[in-house]
């Protein structure tokens, strides 16, 4: 076989690969589509969970999945932020940069219910956060920072060398050159990793189980006091998130409908991610323009 | 003394700036080091409880086959025998990573090389989209499409490592795919250029030089795949049928490190054997993915282009 | 750099917001944990309470039975569920807690609908959870292997079904599930399955079987006729505070009983002839 003849097959085959993923990956979205859509309504999404009668919604867990996702991130992406920077560009020692982006990876590689019971016995136990919103973001600030610092530093590397060395000729010291350069260039690449990781707040849920916990205090909207138990803003409070309520309705719920309820919480927490993923990127583009100056 | 000389002497804003942020980087740093080492120091004070302080044996640990931790055996040993369940972990694992690894490239090809705009269009956002789907719903379409299915096709209860695989094949692509693209966008532009003005086809651009040069990248990108499926516990645990049993075929019932552990954790009590049996398996979790870590380090290390 | 400073700032208001909450806060919190079998009723309670006293919030996690009692044993929490005696738990000092009996609950065996049996004897319930009888066929069926799904090791309902049907017996090594939910998803699908669930776990989708035609039913749980049956649990320490005592009077109170427990199909404590030890004697009320 000669290279073009080679070239055309490998580049069908190719093809057919990347359809066959289309089509596994859409094949799995309808799924969850056709599953849940009878199921989500107005209602649905604003009630709240009832514990053994059928008719209940998810109001409170998708507003907590939400809250979650924000205070974890606020936590999640400075830190890792200022890791990659430092692996990145300050570190000049290349075997300590190796050892400690290994030792991060490994991290990655836990059971989420490990870094779950630990999470319980440090946060929830042992700084007596208990089992709070608080709790469940710190244990999955644990879970998320390998994927986020190893996206980010591989999107900061993405950046070539001249843009630094640019930076540097013009007299900005080497913290100017990353803040005013190599941050604003390599933007899409760090909200790609954001989002990613996102995903994974919101979906997951062994982690929570035992630090956020299985149970939604009602919540009352208008309550804006951060300190008590009603309010939504309350760090501190007991939330179940989406993924654990369709895990516990699912396991060891006593509701007649659970699985409508799953269905329908499946197919909103996807919806959520989509729109998600719409938002920060239109967000980030707009970001990128402003900060590059396009 | 004159405004030109205390400015010279003076150190600038921006060297101010400069320390400040090299220190709260160094900071994040140092932060997470400290996290990693409380971490990894904790599941191993825990883990080896099991050995140091309620006599299990090393050896019936890793060939044992029996798993009941509250009991002792003749010997007055706990029964520890953990080899099924490392058996069923390294299959499983090692199984989804063979095949969504291909898939995985050949999309990342798609995505970069191949054509750009669609794979943006089409293929990017309906990856970022999979990730986002909680293990939970995954392990239920599982149970409800892929375990009838392989009960079709294999005969028994469906149950077992084959539908294990399969299910952690769908939820590892995403992330292999989506990190393997992003190995590939780091290959400079000009590599690819020389290849093609030398007279090479696209494919052996792709295959001679883009891969190459991009190997390392996705080289992690597998191993966050594979340490994904190693850590992955609620789907797998839905369709692999969770008996503590040497898996005898691929559609037996069988189990993983990550499901026992899930299951159990609950129901017993700190500071009993059967728990302190659970932690040396979370440790073994991170002992085996830290090997991986190393070996496919070196393998990329020899494999990159210099 | 700036940017970096807030974060840190709000960081830091977040986490000092921890020390103040409590003191500031004049509703009353305590939490349970444990069973996970037991957490809808507790929720259930939890609720009606609630609406009763409205500055009372009682927050009710699950965890497992084991989770339970090693927190309330260290003091962590207000209650800790439990689906079995404190005795029975290795690593429990039963003696420094105390044993609420909120109710009880029935464990009952479950078939996939094209089963046709409707009733097993216990030595043959016994010897198919043995492994001894692989196939439908022997106890009367049609020919079709059995696929026997079995709960976590620890697991309450295990614990009591084991105790009751396989006296001593071991289980032969099958697939286990850790929760009632995935029981009912396998048993429902997988033709020829057998299992177990708790009673407040039984659906339509199940098929319950009789032992040596004994149907289950709350009078005869209440008699001793369905003999796989046991306590629910909750554990507090010895000096419980106000709210914890007033929420597990609530829990035992007649209405509550007569409600919520009866119509999620457990058996109110008041309705039992007999009662059961921590070691599993069974012995009549009168």
């Amino acid at each position: 076989m000669n290279p073009k003849q080679a070239d055309k097959l490998m580049t069908f085959v190719i093809y057919l690969m990347s359809s066959v993923i289309i089509v596994i990956l859409m094949a799995l979205l309808i799924y969850i589509l056709v599953a849940g859509l009878p199921y989500v309504n107005w209602h649905f999404l604003t009630s709240a969970a009832k514990s053994f009668q059928s008719g209940g919604g998810i109001g409170a867990q998708l507003f907590n999945s939400l809250y979650l996702l924000v205070l974890s991130m606020l936590v999640s992406i400075p830190l890792s932020l200022g890791i990659a920077i430092y692996l990145s560009e300050y570190s000049q020692n290349i075997r300590v940069t190796t050892w400690i982006s290994s030792a991060i990876e490994v991290l990655s590689s836990l059971p989420s219910i490990v870094v779950g019971l630990f999470g319980f016995l440090v946060f929830v136990v042992q700084f007596k956060l208990s089992f709070s919103i608080l709790s469940g973001a710190l244990t999955l600030t644990i879970f998320n920072l390998p994927l986020l610092v190893r996206s980010m530093e591989d999107a900061l590397q993405t950046v070539s060398l001249s843009q630094r060395e640019a930076g540097l000729a013009l007299g900005l010291s080497r913290w100017e050159t990353v803040v005013h350069v190599i941050i604003p260039e390599c933007l899409p690449a760090i909200i790609t990793g954001i989002i990613l990781s996102a995903g994974r707040v919101f979906g997951e849920a062994a982690a929570l189980i035992y630090t956020a916990g299985q149970s939604a205090p009602p919540l009352d909207f208008t309550n804006w006091n951060v300190l008590s138990l009603t309010s939504p803003l309350n760090p501190l409070r007991p939330a179940e998130t989406l993924a654990v309520h369709i895990w516990k309705v699912n396991s060891e719920g006593l509701i007649p409908d659970a699985s409508a309820v799953s269905s329908g919480a499946s197919l909103v927490l996807v919806v959520v991610v989509l729109v998600f993923n719409v938002l920060a990127r239109y967000l980030g583009n707009k970001l990128y323009k402003h900060m590059t100056g396009e | 003394m004159d405004p030109i000389a205390k400015n010279l002497k003076q150190r600038s804003l921006s060297a101010k700036i400069e320390t400040k942020g090299r220190l709260i980087t160094q900071l994040c740093t140092v932060l997470i080091v400290l996290l990693v080492l409380a971490i990894f120091g904790f599941i191993a004070t825990k883990g080896l409880t099991l050995f140091f302080h309620d006599h299990g044996s090393l050896w019936s640990f890793f060939s044992g086959t029996t798993w009941s931790p509250d009991k002792v055996d003749s010997h007055r040993q706990p029964v520890i025998g953990a080899l099924p369940m490392i058996v069923g972990s390294f299959t499983v694992t090692l199984l989804a990573v063979l095949v969504a690894t291909p898939f995985a490239i050949a999309a990342a090809i798609f995505m970069t090389e191949i054509s750009p705009q669609k794979g943006n269009k089409i293929l990017q956002p309906v990856i970022e989209l999979l990730v986002g789907i909680p293990s939970v719903v995954y392990g239920f379409i599982g149970l409800a499409v892929i375990v009838p299915f392989v009960q079709k096709i294999a005969g028994g209860s469906g149950f077992g490592i084959l539908a294990g695989a399969l299910v952690l094949f769908v939820m590892i692509l995403p992330t292999i795919t989506s990190m393997t693209v992003d190995a590939l966008k780091a290959v400079p532009r000009y590599y690819r250029e020389a290849s093609l003005a030398l007279g090479a086809t696209r494919w052996q651009t792709i295959y001679k030089v883009t891969l190459r040069a991009g190997a390392p990248g996705i080289m992690t990108a597998v191993i966050f795949g594979m340490s994904r499926a190693f850590g992955e516990a609620l789907a797998v645990q839905m369709v692999i049928g969770n008996a503590i049993l040497m898996p005898s075929s691929l559609t037996s019932p069988s189990t993983t490190l990550t499901s026992v552990l899930t299951m159990n954790m609950g129901n017993t009590v700190m500071g009993t054997t059967s728990n302190d049996a659970l932690w040396t398996l979370a440790l073994l979790l991170l002992l085996m993915s830290l090997v991986f870590n190393i070996v496919i380090k070196y393998l990329a290390k020899r494999g990159a282009l210099s | 750099m700036r940017t970096f400073g807030k974060l840190l700032l709000l960081l830091g208001v977040i986490s000092s917001l921890s020390g103040c909450s409590h003191a500031n806060n004049r509703q009353e919190t305590i939490t349970a944990v444990g069973s996970s079998a037991l957490q809808p009723l507790i929720e259930a309670g939890g609720e009606k309470y609630s609406q009763k006293n409205p500055q009372a919030y009682i927050n009710v996690q699950g965890g497992g039975s084991g989770t339970g009692l090693a927190q309330i044993q260290q003091g962590a929490v207000a209650i800790g569920n439990s689906d079995v005696f404190a005795e029975q738990k290795k690593g429990i000092q039963a003696q420094n807690l105390i044993d609420h009996k909120v109710c009880v609950v029935a464990v009952v065996p479950v078939v996939n609908r094209q089963v046709p049996l409707n009733n097993l004897s216990t030595t043959q319930l016994q010897a198919i959870f043995m492994g001894k009888i692989t196939n439908w066929q022997q106890v009367g069926g049609p020919r079709l292997p059995i696929t026997i799904i079995n709960r976590a090791q620890g697991s309450g309902t295990r614990m009591i079904f084991e105790q009751q049907v396989m006296q001593g017996q071991p289980f032969k090594k099958a697939p286990e599930q850790d929760s009632s939910g995935m029981v009912r998803q396998i048993v429902k699908n997988t033709p020829g399955a057998i299992s177990y669930v708790a009673w407040p776990y039984l659906t339509q989708d199940l098929k319950p079987l009789a032992i040596d035609q004994i149907k289950l039913t709350t009078a005869n749980v209440a008699q001793n006729r369905w003999k796989i049956w046991a306590y629910e649990h909750l554990y507090t320490t010895k000096n419980p505070n106000k709210l914890t005592r007033q929420f597990i009077k609530f829990i035992l109170s007649e209405q509550f009983q007569e409600q919520e427990v009866r119509q999620m199909h457990y058996i109110p404590m008041k309705q039992m002839r007999y009662q059961q030890d921590a070691h599993g004697r069974v012995s009549s009320k009168e």
